[in-house]
Order: C-alpha cells, then structure tokens, then sequence
C-alpha cells in the first residue's frame, strides 16, 4: 500500500523531522505522530503478524481498542515495552520500534505456514490436541514438548529481561468531579462542574491531547473554536487539574478509580528525576464517563489484510497527522458517518474510488453521488485481494440478505470500514454498573448506573443520526467462507470458530469466549465483541439480549508492572524491622536471614569459618560456656487491668490466675478448635500488671486475638493490652555461666538460685537502667533474658559481649538456638506445629490447666477427632547414618517397601547437627509416635531412602538439672 | 477499594485501615455443647448471595471491631454497628 502525506491537512509541525526506525529501518516523521501515522506517512501498511496464523496485519484504529499493530519499543537496557499499540505510541526522535511474533522477518514470516494449515487449527485446538497421552499422571508431551513450542511460535512480544531501570510514581487524589474523556462533551461536564470554585475536578484524556473527536475537526470551524476556548477556560480555573496521557483502567465502587499517567514514554530524553508512568488512586464523589463509543470493523472473508482501517481512524489519521492511508480509497459502511471521512479526504487530496453502502438507497448516498463520488447501495463484501497489501475488494449486490448477480473486484490500497458504533462502557461495567441492549442502535448502552456516576455524550446511546447503522455479524453471501473471516483480530477468531463452539455444546457466551478465546486478548475486543456475540447469537438461535454480554474487566488497557509496583521495589519493597543491637552482630560478621521484617542474625562467622561450622561451635560454647542472643524481635505485650489474670487464664491453656507476683510460666495460646497457634512467656509484674511474651512472627496476631476476646466477648473485664514489643531490646544470656555473666551488671535483684529461681521474673537495674530479668531458657541451659529499654539494648549487648568473652563465651545466632532448642524437644509454633497439632500431640499436656473451667480451645480439644487414637505425636529422630541431616518436610513411612498408595504416617519437622550428641537429629510428627520409641522409620528420598530410629523428642537433659543449676 | 465506615469513628475510610475479622454473629455454644454443634460454631458458615454481617476492625484507626452489613453482590455498604448491639433489620 501507498500511504502519503496530505500537503494541507492535519495538526503535525511540518516542519521539524523526527528520526526513528522500525525493524530497524530508518523513516522519518514529524511531530505529533503517532508511530502508526508516520509508518503510513511512509507507505508502510505491514505493522503486526497476527497470533495464531501469522497472517500480516496494519493498523485498524487510530487509538486504544487498536488489535493489530502491536510493536515493541526499546529505549535501551530493560526499557524495553512489548505490545505497546502502535496507534497510542506517539513518535519522538530516536524512537526504535520493532515488530512481534515474526521470523525472520515481518514480509517474510515462515510461521505464516500456521495459515496454510487453519484446517487444523479450530476453536479448542489445545484442548483437544495435546492434552495426552499421559505418562505416569504426568502430561509429558504437553510439558516437555507442546507448551515449550507453542509458547514460542504463539505470541506477543517478548517481555524485557534486564531489570527495569526507570522510577514509578504513585499518588493518591480527590476529587468532587471526575470526568474521564475529554471530547465534547467531556469537556462540557469539566466546564460546568468547576464554575464553582469550591469543586474540584479532575479530567482525564487517555490520549496525548484533550478534545476526542473534537480533534478532528476543521482548524477554524465552530467544533475547533469549541474546544479551543473549553480548553483555555479549563486550564485557567484552579479547581480544575487536567491529565494527559492518563488511562482511567479500573474503576471501582464509592468512586474509587485507577489511574495510569504515562508521563516520560513521549520524550525523545526525559528529565532524569521525572518517573515513567504514575498510578493514581482517586477518590471522586462523582464521575461523569464521557467515554465516546468505538466504531466497529465488518466481517467478511479476509478482512484482516494490511489496508483496510476504521473509517473513523481514518478521519483522525488525517485531521490530527495529515496522513491519507492509501491512493485508491473504498469506503465500505453501514453508516452516514463514513460519508463524512470521504469528503474530508477527498478535500486533503485522497482518491475515494467508491462508497460501499452496505444499507440501501439513502439521502447520504444521493448526495454523494451528486458530488461526483461512485457510490454502490445495497451491496455486500465477498473478499478482498491482496496479500501483505491489500490490492482490492469483491463487491456483489445483496437483496434481503442475499447475494444477487455477479461480483466485481474493485481495485483498491485502502479500504476504509464502518460496521456501526459501540458506546464504549468497560468502566461502567466494572463498577457494576448494567448494560442495556438497545436493538436500534445495535449496541448496548447505559441501564442503571451505580450512584455518583453518570454518562455524558455518545456514550449514553443517544447517537447523532450519522453514526446510527449496524452491520452485525458476518456480512450476506459469505457463508461458505467463514473461516476467513476474522472477529477477534488480535487472537484469531473466526466466524467459523463460534460457529463451531456452538455446535460443540458451548451455550453460555462466557464458555464461547473462554473456548474460542474471542475477546480475550489484549485489546479485550474492544473492537469484535459485539460481532462475536451476534454471531453466537445467531448460532445459538437466540437474541442477543437473552445471550448476554461478557463481564469488562480492569485494567481497561493494559498497564505496566512498574505502574503498580510504583516506588515499592528492592529495599523499599516492605519496611525492614532492625534490633537496637542490629549494628554489632554487624561488626561481628552476622549472617542475617529474614524473619517477617526482621533482619536476624543466622549466624555469626569468625574469618575463615564456614556458616554451618560457626553454628556448631556458637551451640557447643552456649552449652560449655555462656552465649549471648538477640531476642529483641521476640513479641511483648504489657497487660493492665483487675482483670488481666483472669483475661490471661481465659486465654491460655494454662492456669494463671494465681500465678503469683515475680512468676512466669510458659504458655500456650489455642484457637477455638483446640489447636496451638502461639506460645510464650506469662510473665506477673504485679497484682495487676504482666509482662507477655509472643513469637517474634506472632506479635501482631496475638495483640488482635487479645483485642478481639476483650472487645467482643470478655467486655465485663477490666484489661488492657498494649504493644511494647519495641520499647524493650532483650538479650538472652545463656549457659552455665549465665549467672555469672549478668551478675556484675545487676542491681537491685538477688540472682541466687533460691532467691531468684527458673521461671522468675524481677524488675531492677542493668548497669544503672531500668531492667526487667526473667529467668527463661530456650535451650535448656541456666538462662536469664534481660529487658532493657530499646535505647540501652547496644551498649547493654556491648557490655555483655565484653563479660561474656571474658568467661569463654560470645554471641550465638537464630540457628543455634534452634539447634539448642530441637536438641531439648522444645517446639516452636509454625515449624513442629501447623495448626492441626495439639498441646496433647507434642507432649505439652502439662501446661493445660485441667481444674480450669474455661480456656480457648478446651472444648475444642474434646472434640472425637482430638481425643481419637492414631494422631501425629511430636517424636525424636536419629539417621542411623549420624552424618547424615534429613530433609525438613520430609515424609515419614513406616514400611521400608511401601506399595504405591501407601500414606505417609508423618514428617520431619525440625532437623539439625548437635555438636552436644556428636551427630545429627531430627524432631518429627509421628502417627502414635508417643509409642513407637525404638522403631524404625523411613524417609522415601530422591537419592534413595533414609532410616531413622524413633526417640523420645528430648535428647539432652531430659530430667531438666542444667536448666535449673 | 471499598469506604468503610467505624461506627466508633463516625466516619467512612478507605478499606487498608481495616483488617476483615470473619462472619459476624457467631457464638460459641453454651456448654455442654453436642459435638455437632461445637463443629457448627467452628466450621460451619454462610455463603451468602445478597446481605451478609461480617466483623472488621479499624485496625489502623481506633483498633476496635464491629460488625458491618454488605450485599456480597454489589458490595453495597448497608450498616455498621457496635458489637453486642441488634442486627440492623433490611430488606436484603
């Protein structure tokens, strides 16, 4: 095809070049292109290969529903947009754009062969074709072969595969009035509703200039001067912000809409602190969609070929880029609208060989005629000729929708086409608004609107009498041919496709579209649903209201991933907790792992020791020596009130409301089902006042659980809990020269073992500051863990670093103390259970008070399942191979040769080296463990199985004497 | 995003200062409970098309909970109230 440059029409700066190339041809454009518009300034008309069939394919629209012309754009390292339309990319100097789903070259594309083979390729094809055979349960073809092939000769451009260097913005916004569309009557409501000043209104255009169609019109007419002046009138108002370039993609309920700005994509070299695209998240008390509609391609054999646009892009084409899309110009419509693109054509010095008026005798067509135009009523189309270029169009006449008479071949570049109008209302849709068919306009138009949102302009429906006429479905004279004949341009649906989905069972419209992929791709078929569902319709034999519509979804154009990850990526992708003490496990060369937020120190390597070797030597000086741990990540909760014993005893198992002052207990929390979901330290400050210790991971559950019972059931309790997990650093000294260890730094408390016994607490000084002492062990060593507000914890781990070194000790990490606690059988909440597990199933059936008249989770625990045989028991595990760590997770079998089918009978839920038992361990979950101490037990592993022998779960001290020295 | 609001508060706010809390009005049977019925309290939940009373909690805002009913189909917003008050009668 030939497209050239209109020498007087269209609003470009004729004078300044732009360079840019596609597939990497140098071409030349001007400001105000859009990349579709200089390529057919250039006489390029073969933009895109089609998905499926490889067929080549130009641009059809001139905006956002544009299906074809879908190119990838670099600007440099991973600033690279796959499937970007070509007809919304607005040309800048330098542009590099390249072309999809083509090989080797877009002219030349040998997976066009897919076309030769249609025959094979029906609606369902996938499902049909490759889903077996199956080996062994697996679809191995599918996997191996077929989805690796498919994925690569099937698609759309290839995402970028270097990091995204550009910066995303993200803001929030409110407005009284959101217009979204700025055409007439767009502007309109944005003029009316900010004559008040206190108003503030928001309007936003997705395209790089405001006014729509309004764009289009004449420099100088009534239209052009409307605009000009609504513009001004606009801009100069304060209430009124205005955005470009900004999509409105999703929108919600109470006037909740999303946003996507693209701010730096139009810039040949954007100011370095500018971000590429911006999400706005607004909130609008009242939004007025001044969408405007869409106008809709026909449907006839071979109606894809490169040449054949919308009439209504066209009329854009030209007014805003002066570009004439082709030297010979047919026109085939079924509306008055399309007369109008063949005068203002014609008037910018394009040849319209002829109008295709697929209606009858007209006043339109008269008048056409009149003016000297060839102008055909009451035909049909049967074809088009051409291959990478269209070269003419097949028009027979038609009488009650059939064919009459011969057909002709009428040469032509360009055919222009105009099937009707669709009220573009995908964003009503989303916010639930209903859609109404209207059968005179062959469109579905506004029903009843959610509250605050109201439709302004042509997307109400109520059309000018130029843009009413519809041509739905496939055109008369065509039956045998449905094949080629396209709907869903960018998937490659056709006619015979939804046919065929019919006829194979598939009724509702939602399974014809799932099954045939008609409106599923990227353009969401902005452009073919309404002839697909008139198809189907058609099929099914019923009307299209009784057929239904497909649901709209967001986003109404696709939207970027840095769009939505905005700032929130790399260190700023969550918050990062850190431990007053975090800057010395970082002089002392902590690994750290992540734990929720926190950073934790893993463990803390000498140089030249491995990780899993400094392990084993920080778990062997905590039960030798001292070590020193940060346990400032564990959660804390401060309780007040009368009532917080009773609270307390209500909300664990065990019995605390006489826990007496200066005690602690360990305690388990349950749900109402009866199983663990956190544990901790009970800790009785004073007759009113407790100390509460959470996982570090359940901080914020157990404070809500507290606020829930408190709030909703317990409301005749005098209780109040509050966070202080972050006002105390605590450090847990542990080993047999703990107490000497701390003792140099206490005030105030009396640390002998009568005096100050396991499971006290103590409020005194720690080297001058106020300290709260507990005499806790989670290793099953003499343990202290000392509470210092968060501003002391440094220099308090400072001071015990030096003391502990003195005495043969240092500091130890998060998997060392695992290691210590396994070795003990202490479990921990998440690891040995998974919220199946009970007090009773990990051998925790002392910390239930069994007096108690009331727990969470004690009715719960009577349940039958709970109290049947058979349950998982917590058990110790040793490989008998003693080097070997068994896999955490791993499932445990108790037949060495199980046949197929055989369930697992539990699995390893904690597994480490103890340099205390000079072997490996593992703890696990074992079916009626509790009485299978002795037995041996098999782990299936890939490189073969692993046995292990069955142990009580406490494998150092069991009787409890070092914990209590 | 939905509007809530806190009954507490007095005023609607955006839905990530909420946390939801599960359905509303569920209450742990008077002891003693058949089995069946302490499974009904523990498991067994509406899957309502059309009103439905669920607890949040304003959890970024004043922290307390309360009960809310919303039509699960156009997730209309139709009353907020205080734990232990009535069921707000509507016609659903």
């Amino acid at each position: 095809m030939s497209g050239f440059r209109s020498e007087s029409v269209g609003a470009i700066d004729r004078a300044r070049r732009l360079n840019f190339t596609f597939d990497g041809v140098p071409y030349q454009g001007h400001p105000g292109d859009t990349l579709a518009s200089a390529l057919l300034a250039n006489g390029v008309s073969l933009m895109g290969r089609s998905f499926k069939y490889h067929r080549p394919r130009g641009v059809l629209a001139a905006g956002a529903e544009e299906p074809n012309a879908l190119v990838t754009v670099s600007r440099g390292p991973g600033r690279v947009t796959p499937n970007l339309r070509a007809s919304e990319v607005e040309l800048h100097d330098g542009l590099v754009a390249t072309s999809q789903n083509r090989f080797p070259s877009l002219a030349f594309d040998l997976g066009a062969i897919n076309a030769r083979l249609k025959p094979l390729f029906p609606a369902g094809f996938y499902y049909k074709t490759f889903m077996g055979p199956a080996l062994g349960g697996k679809a191995v073809l599918w996997n191996r072969l077929f989805e690796p092939l498919i994925r690569r000769a099937a698609g759309l451009g290839r995402p970028p595969e270097e990091p995204d260097p550009d910066e995303y913005a993200s803001t929030f916004a409110h407005a009284e009035v959101l217009v979204i569309g700025s055409g007439e009557a767009g502007l309109r409501a944005a003029f009316d509703a900010s004559a008040n000043p206190a108003t503030r209104v928001i309007l936003c255009e997705m395209e790089n200039d405001f006014g729509g169609w309004l764009r289009n019109a004449a420099p100088g007419s009534a239209d052009s001067r409307f605009r000009d002046e609504a513009l001004a009138t606009l801009c100069a108002r304060p209430n009124v912000r205005m955005l470009a370039r900004t999509q409105a993609f999703g929108m919600f309920l109470q006037g909740f809409v999303a946003l996507a700005e693209r701010v730096t994509d139009h810039l040949a070299e954007p100011a370095p602190d500018l971000p590429r695209e911006r999400l706005w998240q607004l909130r609008a008390g009242r939004i007025v969609l001044a969408t405007g509609a869409l106008e809709r391609p026909l449907v006839f054999p071979d109606n894809d070929r490169p040449g054949i646009l919308l009439a209504s892009a066209a009329h854009a084409l030209l007014a805003r880029n002066g570009v004439i899309p082709g030297r010979a110009i047919a026109i085939a419509t079924a509306t008055d609208s399309a007369y109008d693109t063949a005068h203002v054509l014609r008037e910018a010095g394009g040849n319209v060989v002829a109008i295709l008026d697929l209606r009858g005798a007209s006043a339109a067509a008269n008048a056409a005629r009149a003016e000297g135009f060839r102008v055909e009523t009451g035909v049909t189309l049967l074809g088009t000729a051409g291959k990478n270029a269209l070269k003419g169009v097949i028009v027979a006449p038609v009488a009650q929708g059939q064919r009459q008479g011969p057909s002709e071949t009428l040469a032509c570049d360009s055919l222009l086409v105009s099937g009707g109008f669709t009220p573009t209302l995908h964003l009503l849709s989303q916010a639930r608004g209903k859609l109404r068919w209207d059968e005179t306009l062959s469109a579905f138009v506004p029903g009843e609107l959610p509250e605050g949102i109201a439709i302004a302009g042509v997307a109400t429906g109520d059309f000018p009498p130029a843009m009413r006429g519809a041509a739905l479905g496939l055109l008369p004279g065509n039956e045998g041919k449905a094949a080629s004949a396209f709907v869903d341009f960018q998937n490659d649906v056709t006619v015979r496709d939804i046919r065929l989905a019919t006829r194979e069972g598939f009724r509702s419209i939602e399974h014809v579209k799932r099954y045939t992929t008609t409106g599923m791709a990227t353009d969401q078929g902005k452009t073919s649903n309404i002839h697909a569902l008139a198809i189907a319709a058609e099929a099914l034999g019923q009307s299209i209201p009784e057929t239904g519509h497909t649901t709209f979804r967001q986003p109404y154009t696709p939207v970027t991933f840095g769009t939505f990850a905005g700032p929130h990526r790399g260190a700023m992708f969550e918050p990062t907790r850190l431990t007053p003490m975090h800057d010395l496990a970082v002089t002392q060369g902590a690994i750290f792992e992540d734990i929720g937020q926190w950073k934790r120190a893993h463990a803390l390597p000498r140089a030249g020791e491995s990780v899993g070797d400094a392990v084993q030597r920080e778990a062997r000086m905590v039960r030798e020596t001292v070590g020193l741990f940060d346990a400032s990540t564990l959660g804390k909760i401060e309780l007040i009130g009368r009532d917080a014993a009773v609270f307390l005893d209500r909300l664990y198992t065990n019995p605390l409301a006489k826990l007496p002052v200066g005690r602690s207990r360990y305690a388990l929390m349950l749900n109402e089902a009866g199983f663990i979901i956190e544990d901790g330290i009970v800790a009785r400050l004073g007759e009113n006042r407790f100390h509460v210790t959470t996982t570090t991971g359940g901080a914020a559950r157990v404070l809500h659980a507290m606020e829930d019972y408190r709030q909703t059931e317990f409301t005749d309790l005098d209780v109040f809990p509050a966070s202080v997990t972050e006002h105390w650093a605590v450090i847990a000294v542990q080993g047999p020269k703990a107490r000497e260890t701390i003792a140099p730094f206490i005030e105030g408390i009396d640390l002998s073992n009568e005096a100050f016994p396991h499971m006290a607490i103590r409020e005194g000084r720690f080297a001058g500051v106020p300290c709260r002492l507990m005499r806790a062990s989670f290793t099953g060593e003499l343990g202290y863990e000392v509470n210092v507000p968060a501003g002391h914890g440094l220099a308090a781990m400072e001071a015990l670093l030096q003391r502990a070194e003195s005495l043969g000790g240092g500091l130890y990490g998060l998997e060392a103390m695992h290691v210590l606690r396994a070795e003990k059988g202490y479990i921990i909440v998440g690891q040995e259970t998974d919220g199946t597990v009970t007090p009773g199933d990990c051998g925790l059936d002392w910390a239930i008070g069994k007096t108690k008249p009331f727990f969470i989770g004690q009715r719960g625990l009577a349940r039958p399942d709970l109290v049947a045989s058979g349950r998982k028991q917590l058990v110790g595990l040793l490989p008998d191979d003693p080097q070997l760590v068994p896999e955490e997770g791993a499932q445990i079998i108790r037949e060495s040769d199980p046949s197929t089918g055989v369930s697992a009978s539990g699995h390893v839920t904690s597994a480490y080296r103890s340099p205390h038992l000079g072997r490996s361990f593992a703890l696990g979950l074992l079916q009626d463990g509790a009485r299978r101490h002795g037995e041996t037990v098999v782990l299936p592993m890939p490189g073969g199985r692993v046995t292990l022998t069955v142990t009580a779960p406490v494998l150092v001290d069991p009787e409890g004497r070092r914990l209590h020295g | 995003m939905l509007l809530i609001p806190c009954p507490y508060c007095g005023f609607a706010r955006p839905e990530i200062e909420f946390r939801h809390a599960g359905a509303a009005h569920i209450v742990r049977p008077e002891e003693p409970a058949s089995d069946a019925a302490y499974a009904a309290f523990l498991y067994e939940r509406d899957n309502v098309k059309g009103i439905t009373a669920e607890r949040w909690r304003h959890v970024h805002g004043c922290g307390r909970f309360f009960n809310l009913l919303r039509d699960t189909v156009s997730d209309r917003i139709l009353a907020a109230y205080k734990p232990g008050e009535k069921k707000p009668e509507i016609a659903g």
